[in-house]
């Protein structure tokens, strides 16, 4: 029987705790009686009989008639799925998009559906490699349909395949994938790493353009969303919401599939990185030491071609499809019976590791950028209830923050660094003067179609999820970040965890309330 | 007198180009340049002036000769031994207090000009440099017949004169020869900014560089060229402060640039090429890899305007080929034609730069004469120690302190 999740009050005889750095990590020694880590759940067991139990979704959803009463022949059939960015790390072959797209794939045949296109539903995210769709959706699928152009990424700037459905009471035009609105039937597939994902969400941003997906990717609405893991307090998800109306409104047939994954991260011999620091055993102490030594001394990028080749043992702890709200409630109780871990009142400093990896930075770096994302939009954001540290609080964060990018996947990522943030770091100001210019760049618009770049506007998004973090703190030390690199940021450099709380110690006095936050692996604090 | 003097020693020009690689303190010390006593130099004759000097700027160009990294190019168009130093405010024998234009131009050699009213840089034949009653030399500062500023005086011809109001300092009057390289600079870019503008799109200026002539050209871009954004590469915070104090829109380090021009100007980035670029871009460093950086940045048919005084260089020049970049050389001033259609002395032009306030930080340090081999340390080394512009102070104070 799995753990639930923990917090733990530290106290002298409290070993030092796990702090992830990047492509490595640290121990560190925090402040005893007013310090306390939360640790995540532990894993959830997985479904036994996994396509046993994607056919029996497929066959008996939620609110919704079964798929095959759905299919006929003629019809135009069209499959979504989650890119790349999801799950983090990528799961081992096969990948459960696979398996669902194989069982949907399997219906539509018995039913003599021959119109079939498969859409990676990527948003402003940069193209799948072949590799990267081969893994997602499986040899058998790739081999069958992308040669006939029937399994593609969709394309959030061409014009000639947008539809445009219409516009919410709110103002916020809709504009999704022609292919997929203009279908008798989207069957979208989904993973849920965490509770931001799926839902609405999934088809009204996944398949979006940007004209859409202005209307909620910008400060004001991240400001509002109290926080992205909780859909009735996220503006997020309640513009999204107000989309998938409109959708529904329009005709679009959506038959949501929706899964859950549990936490079991880290493969051996990585695995100590999930366990809590006092059950480690001389073996797991030995394995931290080594491989520290080790990374510290591996040039970076071999270290992060390590990392990225990490596949995850992570599995299904559920599958339900059917009408997508509906389907989503039940999706969010089983992330949340994962990831829940109850947490008694705020902290004046909230500290966390940050890892190597983020949603926007598979196979490639972790800039500066989505180092912040990755603080001030995530782990941030990682609560239900109120945030876990205090208004005017303090987050230390933990990462090497080198001035690095990909100029592949991260062309205006570079630009954003070197030109807005120089100019600023405030959300709203840098959204009025300089988003456009980088949303209609065309340069950055020919890499994203073209090549494997992320959109030109998406650093801004990445900078606008931090926007309540960032109003909410008084300050964002980076504990080992290359200084310069943390000014442009608008951050505090700090060469140690002791100067670190120092410097804190200006906004919050000299003995601050502590909580560091144990992830990877996943969790979300419900704050009480 | 005393003079600093360089004497043609090809062994000493040798060690100095060696011994500039760990620093210009050395390169002074062991190179081809003393402190001497000498007699002034005779006046060749009718409209030649004794010149004293007040400051005296160190150039690029002095430090590069001195060093032994300047071209062959120059052994038949100046004269040994000279004495350096060309951007020179002082007085003349009949009391009057100038800035030299140093070209030794056609009426200094006893030459009609190339028109009525020209100034000493004008002209398209350079046949005058190395005839009439001088020795060969280019300019003041090169040619052994004149002397040059580095020194308690010289010769200057009257057409190399001119006077200087008293509301103009010195400190101010020593920076008119470099701010009228850079008004030179910046108003040979405008035949491309006005084809940009004509075409209805925002002309874009690069420069390379933001020591004393990267500073003048962004000095000059801004008040004589209208409408252009102005994209600079500056190496040094010092020299970034003063770039957007100059007017500069957008300054950032070197390795910035390539992107930073292609925001300004559009286009792609294609590998470590610009689809588009500049509309000009103005190298101010003159070295092979700003050579090669400034065509990258510069859009086809473009111009790039080569301010640094280069020497033997190895550029990969298939960009510029297939660009059809034009390449212009920027050795100096003469007569410029203004966007308005108007002509103008750039010497005018630069004293009346020089009368502003916007050129007053550009002067860093000042030292005496004695103190040579430490003045052309620091100048060789302005930007890491974040300094502009280096200059000997002779003023009579000083020889009062000697």
């Amino acid at each position: 029987m799995p753990r639930p999740g923990f917090v733990l009050d530290v106290d002298r005889s409290t070993p030092p705790i796990l702090f992830w750095r990047g492509e490595n990590f640290s121990l560190e020694k925090l402040p005893a009686g007013r310090s306390r880590v939360i640790y995540p759940p532990e894993p959830l067991p997985a479904i036994d009989d996994i396509d046993g139990a994607i056919r029996a979704a497929l066959l008996n959803p939620v609110d919704h008639d079964p798929l095959p009463s759905l299919l006929f022949p003629g019809m135009r059939l069209t499959i979504a799925f989650d890119d790349v960015s999801l799950p983090l790390p990528k799961m081992r072959r096969p990948d459960i998009r696979q398996r669902i797209i194989e069982a949907v794939l399997d219906l539509a045949a018995d039913a003599g559906v021959d119109d079939v296109h498969i859409i990676a539903a990527l948003a402003l995210h940069r193209r799948m490699t072949e590799a990267e769709l081969r893994h997602a959706v499986g040899d058998r699928v790739y081999d069958a349909f992308a040669p006939r152009g029937l399994l593609y990424q969709h394309d959030a700037e061409d014009p000639e395949n947008l539809a445009f459905l219409g516009t919410t009471p709110h103002g916020e035009e809709v504009e999704i994938n022609k292919r997929a609105a203009e279908s008798d039937l989207l069957v979208y597939v989904n993973i849920n790493l965490v509770a931001m994902d799926g839902g609405w969400k999934s088809t009204a941003t996944g398949l979006a353009s940007y004209r859409s997906l202005r209307h909620h990717h910008n400060p004001d609405t991240m400001h509002k969303s109290r926080s992205f893991m909780d859909q009735h307090r996220s503006e997020l998800h309640k513009s999204n919401w107000r989309m998938g109306k409109v959708l529904l409104d329009s005709g679009v047939k959506v038959f949501q599939v929706e899964t859950t994954l549990n936490t079991d991260t880290f493969p051996k011999p990585f695995d100590f990185l999930s366990k809590r620091e006092w059950e480690w055993t001389a073996k797991d102490r030995m394995t931290f030491l080594g491989t520290t030594k080790a990374l510290g001394r591996t040039p970076a990028r071999m270290a992060r071609n390590i990392f990225h080749s990490i596949e995850a043992p992570h599995q299904m702890t559920s599958v339900q499809a059917g009408e997508v709200e509906a389907v989503h409630r039940i999706t969010t109780e089983h992330v949340y019976a994962q990831q829940l871990v109850e947490v008694k009142g705020q902290t004046d400093i909230l500290t966390m590791g940050i890892p190597y990896i983020s949603p926007y930075n598979v196979h490639s770096i972790l800039n500066p950028i989505l180092v912040q994302v990755m603080a001030m939009g995530y782990y941030f954001n990682m609560y239900r209830g109120m945030p876990l540290v205090r208004e005017g609080g303090v987050i230390i964060l933990t990462h090497p923050c080198r001035p690095e990018f990909n100029p592949v996947h991260h062309p205006s990522y570079i630009d954003f660094f070197e030109q807005v943030l120089a100019d600023t770091t405030d959300p709203h100001v840098m959204s009025q003067k300089w988003e456009t210019k980088y949303a209609e760049d065309d340069w950055y618009r020919h890499l994203y179609r073209t090549g494997y770049a992320y959109h030109g506007v998406h650093p801004f998004y990445m900078w606008y999820w931090g926007t309540h973090g960032m109003k909410h703190c008084s300050r964002v030390i980076v504990v080992g970040g290359d200084p310069k690199t943390v000014r442009r940021l608008g951050f505090v450099p700090a060469s140690t965890m002791d100067d670190a709380l120092e410097i804190a110690s200006d906004v919050v006095g000299r003995s601050p309330t502590i909580t560091h936050l144990h992830t990877p692996p996943l969790m979300v604090a419900d704050v009480v | 007198m005393r003079a600093l003097r360089v004497q043609r020693r090809p062994a000493k020009f040798a060690v100095a180009r060696v011994a500039s690689a760990f620093g210009a303190g050395g390169a002074a010390r062991i190179g081809p340049i003393d402190l001497v006593d000498v007699d002034p130099p005779a006046l060749p004759g009718p409209g030649w002036q004794r010149v004293r000097p007040r400051l005296v700027g160190i150039c690029g160009s002095d430090l590069s000769l001195v060093e032994g990294r300047a071209s062959s190019y120059f052994e038949d168009w100046i004269s040994f031994p000279f004495v350096p130093g060309h951007e020179i405010v002082g007085d003349t024998d009949d009391g009057r207090r100038v800035v030299i234009e140093p070209v030794l131009g056609h009426e200094a050699r006893g030459f009609a000009p190339p028109f009525p009213g020209a100034a000493p840089g004008d002209g398209d034949d350079y046949a005058h440099l190395v005839d009439g009653p001088l020795q060969p030399g280019i300019q003041t500062g090169f040619c052994c017949s004149t002397g040059g500023g580095w020194s308690d005086e010289f010769v200057a011809h009257e057409s190399q004169l001119h006077t200087i109001p008293d509301s103009l300092s010195d400190e101010r009057a020593v920076l008119v020869e470099p701010a009228a390289g850079g008004i030179h600079a910046a108003l040979m870019t405008w035949p491309k900014v006005r084809a940009a503008t004509a075409a209805g799109t925002v002309p874009v200026v690069a420069v390379l560089g933001a020591g004393t002539m990267g500073l003048c050209a962004i000095a000059g871009l801004r008040r004589h060229v209208p409408g252009v954004r102005i994209v600079v590469g500056a190496r040094y915070p010092h020299q970034q402060t003063l770039a957007r104090a100059l007017g500069a829109d957008v300054v950032v380090s070197p390795d910035e640039l390539s992107r930073a021009v292609r925001r300004e100007s559009g286009g792609h980035l294609v590998g470590d090429h610009l689809s588009a670029g500049a509309h000009a871009t103005i190298d101010a460093i003159g070295t092979a890899e700003s050579i090669s950086d400034a065509i990258r940045f510069t859009r086809p048919r473009g111009r790039v305007v080569l301010m640094g005084m280069p020497a033997r260089v190895s550029v990969d020049l298939t960009g510029l080929w297939h660009r059809e970049t034009e390449l212009v050389g920027c050795y100096t001033y003469g007569t410029e034609t203004m966007p308005d259609g108007s002509r103008r002395r750039t010497f005018e032009l630069a004293i009346e730069l020089a009368a502003t306030d916007s050129l007053d930080r550009l002067l860093s340090a000042t030292y005496r004469l004695d103190d040579w081999t430490d003045a052309l340390a620091h100048a060789g080394a302005a930007g890491r120690r974040g300094a502009v512009k280096i200059a000997f102070d002779l003023r009579p104070h000083e020889r009062e302190k000697n």
